[in-house]
């Protein structure tokens, strides 16, 4: 983290999606998935986003690699908005950005060996061929846990756990500075999901890349971030560093995701869960605070006005009117 | 997902054995009809590589002496009214039904994977123009765009197997468009875009290979109805001008006239064509059932 300009920075990022009806399939309404997100990443951090399914988590990993195109916002790599470019501009780009998806089923050609899977990147970017390419991508298996005999399998021959690993390599292979995370490990078993974060830990911790780590799952999140950034239907709603955003929420919408993570101990007593009801649809979002159908704190002015994110103490934004200018701040009931 | 798990499906049922003989010998086992539909195919296929040697007279050497001769030792199937030897003319005809077959199985399923793709994988307007295409070829009956198609261009061997070829191609294009449709969101392919692959390279790489299965499925059960269509064409007048031995025109030129006096010129063609049909239905199905498990009826 020596040089202070950040690696990636989002501002205002905006991804809606029409929903269309009718025969003439006319759009009839708006998906607002992301619905103006901002954050920056430092080199070497792993920042945590956190909320339920649907708040347009995954729209926003997506976007960032753009591998779905944003309808407004900036994506800036090192200064550098790649959000306009083309696709032959955005190549060299690719190389500094990669992703390991949620189903490592899915994520691997069924129809290729492991070691081709791992070595296409470095074909496609023609950074090595033949008997370099071998030892590299055997380098690459030998860094994610896995024998470089296992090259010659295929996907179906590996245990959920492993097939992750090769997709890890093959995110590895381009030696990116950003690895996006798209809830890497939920579709693991608990113990293989310690395995595998532990893993990506290490990585990071040898190849200094940053993380940008999607998931649902706090305790996954609070483990493997620095800081966390918390979405609430498409707006980033709390974001600070890691201790601080567990041990003093401030957003309403962050406590209650805290209070509703299960206690590993029975006796300790339970924090009553703070929301109730399914979240509102992201066709049409509340007007204002997007929380404030179930706010218990919400006030008239959240229904009309829309809180912005603010500074609410050193590294700390929350955007809550709460605590905008009248110096109340929130405390866990 | 289209992607077929051979190597497990295997071991699913139970197969132990390890090298390639060893696997086929089990699937012919647990697939008694598809190894008989093979064996049939086999049969097909090597009495056209070598009619010359298993015909034992030339089909075309016209003997007015021995017309409408029966059965014997010496014509096996017995002659036509033109004393051309029966059994020699449904060897050699079996070279017109493979070349048809094959032909236009393959002509039909290359552009209907390009389409397919294509259509699949850029969608767009793209699509909008192909889909609509293949709705108005969908909607007329395979034989009579054939018979359109051969009136059109003219009988010869090449233009009936494209004839025979241009209904297929929708029915290959849907397949593989659907099945594009379904790979284009998987994650591995966001991975290849992720890379910088190209998206050419996407389709032909991760797409194309994912679609292979479905695919060679599909051919192989139009393989029967291809030879069956140009059996229809030629019985109609519009296959394969004359002299040459289709299957189709030898039923169609006996029928009518001798099909009293000379049953066998009715009754070998006609069994011919059943069992060529047969044994690639029966193959197909049991094609269908090793690649595609989710295809099963």
């Amino acid at each position: 983290m020596s040089d202070q300009r950040p690696l990636l920075e989002v501002s205002d990022l905006i991804k809606h999606y029409p929903v269309r009806a009718g025969v003439l399939r006319r759009a009839v309404g708006t998906v607002h998935a992301v619905d103006g997100v901002s954050f920056s990443l430092a080199r070497g951090e792993t920042l945590g986003l956190v909320g339920e399914s649907g708040c347009g988590k995954s729209t926003v990993a997506r976007s960032v690699l753009r591998l779905v195109e944003p309808t407004s916002g900036q994506i800036r790599i090192d200064g550098t908005d790649i959000s306009g470019l083309s696709k032959a501009a955005l190549r060299p780009f690719r190389r500094s950005m990669q992703i390991v998806f949620q189903d490592p089923f899915a994520s691997l050609n069924p129809r290729m060996t492991a070691g081709d899977i791992v070595g296409e990147p470095l074909a496609v970017h023609g950074l090595a061929t033949g008997k370099e390419k071998q030892e590299r991508v055997a380098k690459l298996f030998q860094q994610v846990g896995l024998r470089p005999d296992h090259m010659r399998n295929y996907p179906h021959q590996f245990s959920g756990g492993q097939r992750q690993r090769i997709c890890i390599a093959r995110a590895l292979a381009l030696q990116p500075r950003l690895i996006v995370c798209d809830e890497p490990v939920s579709a693991l078993d608990v113990s293989i999901q310690a395995q595998v974060i532990n893993l990506l830990i290490d990585l990071q911790r040898d190849h200094g890349f940053s993380y940008l780590f999607i998931a649902h799952d706090l305790a996954v999140v609070s483990h493997i971030s620095h800081r966390v950034a918390v979405m609430y239907l498409g707006r980033i709603v709390e974001i600070a560093d890691k201790a601080e955003l567990f041990q003093n929420p401030r957003h309403p919408y962050t406590q209650a995701l805290l209070a509703s993570v299960p206690l590993a101990n029975p006796k300790m007593k339970r924090l009553t869960p703070l929301v109730d009801g399914d979240v509102p649809s992201p066709v049409n979002p509340p007007s204002g605070c997007a929380f404030h159908t179930h706010c218990r704190y919400a006030m008239d002015r959240c229904k009309v006005e829309r809180p912005a994110l603010r500074e609410a103490a050193a590294g700390h934004q929350v955007a809550c009117l709460l605590n905008e200018g009248t110096g109340r701040t929130l405390a866990l009931p | 997902m289209a992607a077929i798990d051979f190597e497990s499906e295997l071991r699913r049922a139970g197969a132990r054995a390890t090298g390639s003989w060893g696997k086929l010998a089990f699937l012919a086992r647990r697939h008694l009809l598809g190894a008989v539909g093979l064996a049939i195919m086999a049969l097909f296929v090597l009495t056209a590589l070598f009619a010359d040697l298993i015909g034992r007279y030339d089909p075309l050497t016209v003997d007015a002496a021995h017309a409408l001769a029966r059965p014997s030792w010496q014509h096996w199937m017995g002659t036509d009214s033109f004393g051309r030897d029966v059994w020699s003319r449904i060897i050699h005809g079996s070279r017109i039904s493979l070349a048809v077959g094959l032909g236009s199985t393959a002509l039909g399923a290359t552009f209907g994977v390009i389409i397919g793709l294509a259509s699949g994988y850029l969608s767009g307007w793209v699509d909008l123009v192909f889909q609509r295409v293949t709705d108005i070829l969908q909607a007329l009956p395979l034989l009579v765009l054939a018979l359109v198609m051969t009136a059109a261009l003219g009988p010869s061997l090449p233009n009936v197997i494209i004839a025979i070829a241009i209904p297929l191609v929708p029915i290959v294009a849907r397949v593989i468009r659907a099945n594009t449709l379904a790979l284009r969101e998987q994650p591995f392919v966001e991975a290849a875009k992720s890379i910088g692959m190209s998206e050419m390279r996407i389709a032909l790489r991760h797409v194309l290979p994912n679609t292979l299965a479905p695919l060679i499925v599909l051919a192989t059960a139009q393989l029967g109805s291809t030879i069956l269509t140009e059996a229809s064409l030629s019985f109609l007048g519009l296959g394969i001008p004359e002299p040459y031995p289709s299957w189709g025109r030898m039923l169609s030129e006996s029928a009518a006239e001798y099909v009293r006096v000379a049953p066998w010129l009715v009754i070998f063609p006609g069994i011919a064509i059943s069992l060529a049909v047969f044994g690639t239905n029966l193959f197909g199905d049991a094609l269908r059932d090793i690649l595609d498990p989710r295809q099963r009826g």
